[in-house]
C-alpha cells in the first residue's frame, strides 16, 4: 500500500487555472475525499494523480518515487469510474480479468483471483453476465472488482456513486466504505456529494475554484469551517451565516436582534475587526438554533416549517429575504407568519472577517 | 439516470495524456493547417479550372498543354448569351468597317459572326430559378409539417410510412423518367414550370421529412406541451415555439433540397423542351457552329454556380451545424 | 383557484396500464405530492389533468365541473417542467408574459407589464428581466419557469419535478421558498417528484404511486409514521427503514439471522412478519436488551449513522451529533417500542 505526496501540483488550461499549486500527503491506508462543487479541479487533480493527465508544474511522489512522469500503467493504481467504464461485449469475469491478462498473469491464477474478489463483493452470481445486463449497482461492483483484483498500490474513484439511483447509493456507500476498511488500501475518492463525503472520509479535501479551501476530518470541516464556501458547502442545509455588526460583547443581527458573543471570542474579534468597523459574519449550524427558550435574545417570523422525517427543519425570517434554518424535533408545527423567540447556542457560534471571508479563531484572530 | 444503466460507455475523453506530452501543439496545429489547405486546394482545383476557362478565348480553352496565363476575354459569356450566324466574307468586311459594334457584336465579329438574337440560357436560368425556388420552398414547408407530425403524434403505422416515403429516394431517377414522360404528356404535364415543381417537390420531400424529422426530435415537446397549457393552439404553439427552434434543420434542409433540385439533370432533359427547360441540360449543349465553346460552357456553368453559393453563403452558419448535428446523427 | 377530482382514471400505452383505476382529490390551496418511483405515473396523472394526455377511462371534474373534453388551454391551469420549457429565444420578460399573451387571454400590455414585475419580485429575479434565458443559471431558469406559471393566476399549479435539475444546495432553498410561496398566495398545487424528501417537506398530502396505483395517500406524518405497505415504508427516510424479517417462537418475536428478541406486541400477530424500524429509532442505550458490535461509522456532522452488526443481521442507527462509539466497539441498543411497524408476508401493515 502507499503514501501519495502531492508537491506544488499545478495545472493550467491555456492561461486559467484547472488546478492551484497544491499540497497534500495522503497517509497510508487513508481515505481521502476530494469534494467540490463541478469545475473545482477535484477531477483534474484525481487524473493527475493517476497519470491520465500531464502535471504542468510540481511533483507526485508515490512512496518517495517520482512519478510525476510516469505512465499510468507504471503507477500500481486502479483508477474507478463514474461511469463504471465496463467493456460491453465482455462478461462480468472477463471485465475482471482484464486487467490481469494485461499483466501476462498465468491462467489458472487469474480465475482465483477473479474468484476471490467475486466473493468479497458478493457477485459471483453474476460472473458470466454482461454489463449491460446488470443494474447499475452491480455494474459498479463488478468495476470495483476490477480494480480490486490487481491489487493496487492506491485506488483512485471518480464519482463512482454518482450515476447510481438514489435507492443504490446509501449502500454502495457503505460497501466501498467496508471494503476500504478491510483491504486498507490508500483511497482518493472524489465526489461533489457532502453527505458522501462526510460519510466517508478519514480527511476530507474541499476544492473551490481550483484551489483547496481546507483539509480536514469530517468533524472539523463541520464545526471549523475555514472560510465562508466551506461554511456553507458542509450539511445540509449549510451554516447559517448573517451579516451582523459586533459591538460591546454583543452581535447585532438583521432585523435588529442582539446575540451575546461568547466571551472567549471578545478579545478575537476585537482584534480581527478593527478593519472592518465592526462587520461580522455570525454563522451557526441548524441545530444550534433554540426555540421556545423563556430568555431568548432573538426573534424571528417563521417563514417555512417542513418535516424531514425523524425530525422538522424550521425556518425563520430575521429581515427581508434574510433566513435561517433550524433543526427541531418533530413535535410541534409553527405557522407560517408567527414571531418565534430563540437563541443560539454559544459553544456553537461562529465568526467570519466579512472581508477574507475566513473563520476568525478563539486563539489567533483572524485566520 | 436511465442513462447511466444502460450499457456502459468508454471513457477516454483523455485532454493532455501524459504519453501524447512529447508532440508540441504548435507543431500540431501547423500541420492540421497545411494538410487542411492542400485538402481544399485539392478540391477546388475543377472549380478554379472551370472559373479560368469562362475567360479564355477559343484557341487558349483548348490548347495543349493547357494555359494557366492568359489575356482574360469574355467570350464564352458573349457566346453563351447570345445566338450568332456565320457571317460570308463580304458581310464581315462590310462590318468590320463600322465603328457603332456594341462590345458583344465585337466580339462575334473577331470569330466572324454577328449577333442574331438573344440565347435561351437567359431565359432558361430563369426557369430554373422558379422551378428550383419553388419547389424547394414547398418540399420544406411540406416536410417541416409531416416531419413534425411524425415526430409528436402517434400516426398508425409511422413506421412503414417513413420507410415508404424513404424508399422514394431508392430508385434512380433515370428509372421512372419515361413513365413520368407518358403520363405528362397525357395530362399536358409536359414541359411546363407546374409539372417540374411537382415533380421536384415530390422528389424532395422524402428527403426533407427524414432530415426534419431528426431535427424536431431533437427540440424537447415540453416547449410546445408549455405553451399548450398557457393557452395557444397546437398550430401556434408550433409556429412560435416549433419553428424558431428548428430554423437550423430548415436551412440544412433548404440548401440540400435547392441544390439538388438546381442540379437535377435527368428529368430536366427528358421532361422540358423550350418552355419550361432549365439550365443544367443546357449547358452542355452550347455546340458553336464547328466545333465545342468551351469557354461559353465554363461560363454558363460559372453563372449557374453563383445562386447556390449564394444560398449556401448566407444559410453557412445554420448549416454547418445543422450538418453535423441532425443529419448525421439522426437523418 | 379550484379543487381538483380524478375518478378511476385508467390510462394504457399499448397493453402497458401506466395508470390504472386512479382516484384523488385535491382541496382548494392545498399542497398535494405524488411521490414514487421513476415509472410510478406520476408525470402521466399530472398530463392527465392538464390535458396534454388524454385518458382511456374515468374522469377528471375542476370544481366539480367534469373538464374531460376541454383541451390542456382551456382548462386554465399552469404546468412547470422539469426542464427546457422555457423559450431560449425570448428574454425572461418575454417568457413571464408569453401565456399572457396567448389568443385566449389578450391581455392588455400595461396589465401583463403589472403581473410580470409582481411575479418578479416575488420570486427574486426582477434584476433578470431583460436576460435572454440561455444565459441563466438552472436556479434561475426554474424561478422563471414558476414565474411564468404565476402571472396566469390560474386555477392550479401543476409541477413536474422542478427542482429534480439542480445541485443540491439550491434545491434545498426553493424548496423552501416555493413552500412558501405556494402557502402565502393560497394556491392549489400538485406537485410531481421522485425525491421523497422534497414530499415530506413541501406536502399538505401526499399520493405514494407505484405502477400505476396509488399505494397510500396522507399527510407526511401518516406516511412517515404509518406506511401502509413495505414499499412505502423504503421509499421515505433516509438513512432507510430497517426491514427484519422475524417469527413467532415461544411467545416472542425472533429475529432471523441475529440473537434478537421481543415479545410479541398484541395478540393479532401472524407467524411470520416484517419488523420496520426507523434508523433514529435505534437507540444506543447502555440499558438497552440488545448487544451488536459497531461495523461502520458515519459522521455527517448533524449527526452519526452506526451500522451495528448482530448475528448477521446489520441495523442501521442515527445519533445526533458527534459519537464518541469506535469502529468494532460493543454497544447495547434498544428499539423504540412504540414506533415499530410490523408487515406481513405481503408487505402490508398490521
Amino acid at each position: 500500500m502507499a503514501q501519495i505526496e502531492l508537491r506544488q501540483v499545478e495545472k493550467k488550461f491555456g492561461e486559467s487555472f484547472a488546478v492551484k499549486p497544491l499540497d497534500l500527503t495522503i497517509q497510508n491506508g487513508e481515505f481521502i475525499v476530494l469534494l467540490g462543487p463541478s469545475g473545482c479541479g477535484k477531477t483534474t487533480t484525481l487524473r493527475m494523480i493517476s497519470g491520465l493527465e500531464a502535471v504542468t508544474t510540481g511533483t507526485i511522489l508515490l512512496d518517495g518515487r517520482d512519478v510525476t512522469w510516469a505512465h499510468p500503467s507504471d503507477r500500481d493504481i486502479a483508477f474507478v469510474f463514474q461511469f463504471f467504464a465496463l467493456y460491453s461485449h465482455m462478461t462480468a469475469r472477463e471485465n475482471i480479468a482484464f486487467p490481469l491478462q494485461a499483466q501476462r498473469v498465468p491462467r489458472a491464477e487469474i480465475s482465483a483471483k477473479v474468484a476471490e474478489v467475486a466473493r468479497m463483493l458478493r457477485i459471483e452470481h453474476i460472473l458470466d453476465s454482461k454489463p449491460g445486463s446488470l443494474s447499475g449497482g452491480d455494474q459498479q461492483r463488478v468495476a470495483l472488482a476490477r480494480a480490486l483484483v490487481r491489487r493496487p498500490a492506491a485506488f483512485l474513484m471518480d464519482e463512482p456513486l454518482g450515476a447510481l439511483d438514489a435507492e443504490f447509493r446509501e449502500g454502495m456507500r457503505a460497501e466501498i466504505k467496508q471494503l476500504h476498511i478491510r483491504q486498507e488500501a490508500t483511497t482518493v475518492y472524489v465526489t461533489h456529494d457532502q453527505i458522501e463525503a462526510m460519510a466517508m472520509g478519514d480527511r476530507i479535501v474541499i476544492m473551490s475554484k481550483a484551489q483547496v479551501q481546507q483539509v480536514g476530518t469530517p468533524h472539523q470541516v463541520y464545526h471549523d469551517p475555514a472560510n465562508l464556501f466551506v461554511a456553507r458547502f458542509i450539511g445540509s442545509p449549510g451554516m447559517n451565516l448573517l451579516n451582523a455588526r459586533y459591538s460591546d460583547g454583543k452581535a447585532i443581527l438583521p432585523g435588529g436582534s442582539a446575540v451575546t458573543v461568547p466571551g472567549a471570542y471578545r478579545a478575537a474579534l476585537d482584534h480581527a475587526l478593527n478593519d472592518s468597523d465592526g462587520a461580522v459574519i455570525v454563522g451557526f449550524r441548524p441545530e444550534a438554533l433554540r426555540v421556545n427558550v423563556t430568555d431568548g435574545e432573538c426573534s424571528g417570523v417563521v417563514y417555512a416549517d417542513d418535516l424531514h422525517g425523524g425530525y422538522s427543519m424550521l425556518h425563520l425570517e430575521l429581515a427581508d429575504d434574510v433566513i435561517i434554518h433550524g433543526r427541531m424535533s418533530r413535535d410541534t408545527a409553527h405557522p407560517i407568519g408567527e414571531t418565534m423567540v430563540f437563541d443560539i447556542d454559544p459553544a456553537m457560534m461562529r465568526f467570519f472577517h466579512p472581508k477574507t471571508e475566513l473563520a476568525i479563531h478563539i486563539n489567533g484572530g483572524a485566520a | 439516470m436511465a442513462a447511466a444503466n444502460q450499457s456502459p460507455r468508454y471513457y477516454v475523453n483523455y485532454s493532455t495524456r501524459v504519453d501524447k506530452v512529447g508532440l508540441r501543439p504548435q507543431i500540431n496545429t501547423a500541420v492540421r493547417a497545411t494538410v487542411a489547405v492542400i485538402v481544399t486546394v485539392i478540391m477546388l482545383i475543377p472549380v478554379i479550372w472551370m472559373g479560368m476557362t469562362a475567360f479564355k478565348n477559343r484557341p487558349d480553352a483548348v490548347s495543349v498543354p493547357p494555359k494557366v496565363f492568359f489575356e482574360p476575354t469574355l467570350e464564352g459569356f458573349v457566346f453563351l448569351l447570345t445566338d450568332r450566324r456565320q457571317l460570308t466574307a463580304a458581310e464581315d468586311e462590310q462590318l468590320s468597317a463600322r465603328n457603332d459594334l456594341s462590345y458583344f457584336e465585337q466580339v462575334a465579329l473577331e470569330r466572324g459572326q454577328s449577333i442574331i438574337g438573344q440565347s435561351a440560357f437567359p431565359s432558361q436560368l430563369i426557369n430554373s430559378l422558379i422551378i428550383s425556388g419553388v419547389s424547394t420552398f414547398f418540399s420544406v414547408a411540406f416536410g417541416v409539417l409531416a416531419a413534425y407530425a411524425f415526430s409528436r403524434f402517434n400516426i398508425p403505422g409511422k413506421d412503414d410510412l417513413l420507410f415508404f416515403i424513404l424508399s422514394q429516394r431508392m430508385l434512380p431517377a433515370v428509372v421512372v423518367t419515361i413513365p413520368i414522360f407518358l403520363m405528362y404528356r397525357e395530362v399536358g404535364l409536359h414541359d411546363t414550370h407546374l409539372g417540374m415543381i411537382l415533380l421536384y417537390t415530390a422528389f424532395n420531400l422524402s428527403f426533407s421529412v427524414w432530415l426534419l424529422k431528426g431535427f424536431i426530435d431533437e427540440i424537447p415537446r415540453e416547449y410546445e406541451e408549455a405553451a399548450l397549457v398557457d393557452g395557444y393552439t397546437r398550430l401556434q404553439a408550433f409556429r412560435k415555439v416549433v419553428l424558431p427552434q428548428a430554423v437550423t434543420g430548415i436551412a440544412a434542409t433548404t440548401v440540400f433540397a435547392l441544390i439538388f433540385s438546381w442540379n437535377e439533370y435527368a428529368f430536366a432533359l427528358m421532361l422540358t423542351s423550350d418552355v419550361a427547360r432549365t439550365a443544367p441540360p443546357s449547358i452542355p449543349i452550347r455546340l458553336g457552329t464547328g466545333g465545342i465553346e468551351w469557354a461559353a460552357i465554363a461560363a454558363g456553368s460559372l453563372l449557374f454556380l453563383i445562386p447556390v453559393v449564394i444560398v449556401t453563403f448566407a444559410l453557412r452558419k445554420h448549416l454547418l451545424r445543422g450538418v453535423t448535428f441532425g443529419a448525421i446523427r439522426k437523418g | 383557484m379550484s379543487d381538483i377530482r380524478l375518478e378511476n382514471i385508467t390510462k394504457r400505452f399499448g397493453d402497458h396500464a401506466a395508470l390504472h383505476e386512479v382516484s384523488l382529490q385535491v382541496k382548494d390551496r392545498e399542497f398535494f405530492v405524488l411521490l414514487g418511483p421513476t415509472g410510478a405515473g406520476k408525470t402521466t396523472t399530472l398530463r392527465v389533468i392538464a390535458g396534454l394526455e388524454k385518458q382511456d377511462h374515468g374522469h377528471v371534474y375542476f370544481d366539480g365541473q367534469m373538464i374531460d373534453s376541454f383541451q390542456p388551454a382551456d382548462r386554465d391551469v399552469a404546468f412547470v417542467f422539469q426542464q427546457y420549457s422555457l423559450y431560449p429565444n425570448l428574454s425572461v420578460y418575454d417568457n413571464l408574459a408569453f401565456p399572457l399573451r396567448s389568443p385566449l387571454r389578450r391581455t392588455p400590455e400595461p396589465t401583463i407589464k403589472e403581473r410580470v414585475t409582481a411575479a418578479a419580485e416575488i420570486l427574486r429575479i426582477s434584476h433578470l428581466l431583460d436576460r435572454k434565458t440561455a444565459r441563466l443559471s438552472g436556479g434561475e431558469m426554474q424561478r422563471v419557469s414558476i414565474g411564468r406559471a404565476i402571472v396566469r393566476k390560474p386555477r392550479a399549479f401543476l409541477m413536474d419535478e422542478p427542482l429534480s435539475n439542480l445541485d443540491a444546495k439550491l434545491r434545498e432553498s426553493l424548496r423552501v421558498e416555493l413552500k412558501h410561496i405556494q402557502k402565502t398566495q393560497g394556491s392549489t398545487s400538485i406537485f410531481v417528484t421522485h425525491d421523497q424528501i422534497e414530499a415530506l417537506t413541501m406536502a399538505d398530502r401526499i399520493a405514494v404511486l407505484d405502477d400505476g396505483v396509488i399505494l397510500q395517500m396522507g399527510t407526511p406524518f401518516d406516511i412517515y409514521d404509518r406506511p401502509a405497505t413495505m414499499f412505502v415504508a423504503t421509499l421515505v427516510g433516509t438513512p432507510r427503514i430497517n426491514l427484519l424479517n422475524a417469527h413467532r417462537h415461544n411467545g416472542h418475536l425472533r429475529i432471523e439471522k441475529s440473537p434478537l428478541e421481543m415479545p410479541v406486541p398484541g395478540d393479532q400477530m401472524p407467524e411470520r412478519v416484517t419488523i420496520g424500524v426507523r434508523p433514529e429509532d435505534v437507540r444506543v442505550d447502555s440499558e438497552g436488551s440488545f448487544t451488536g458490535s459497531v461495523a461502520l461509522i458515519e459522521p455527517l456532522g448533524v449527526e452519526t449513522i452506526l451500522h451495528i452488526q448482530s448475528g448477521d443481521q446489520l441495523l442501521l442507527s442515527v445519533i445526533p451529533g458527534t459519537s464518541p462509539i469506535r469502529l468494532n466497539e460493543q454497544v447495547r441498543f434498544d428499539f423504540a417500542r412504540d414506533r415499530l411497524h410490523y408487515f406481513d408476508t405481503n408487505g402490508r401493515r398490521l
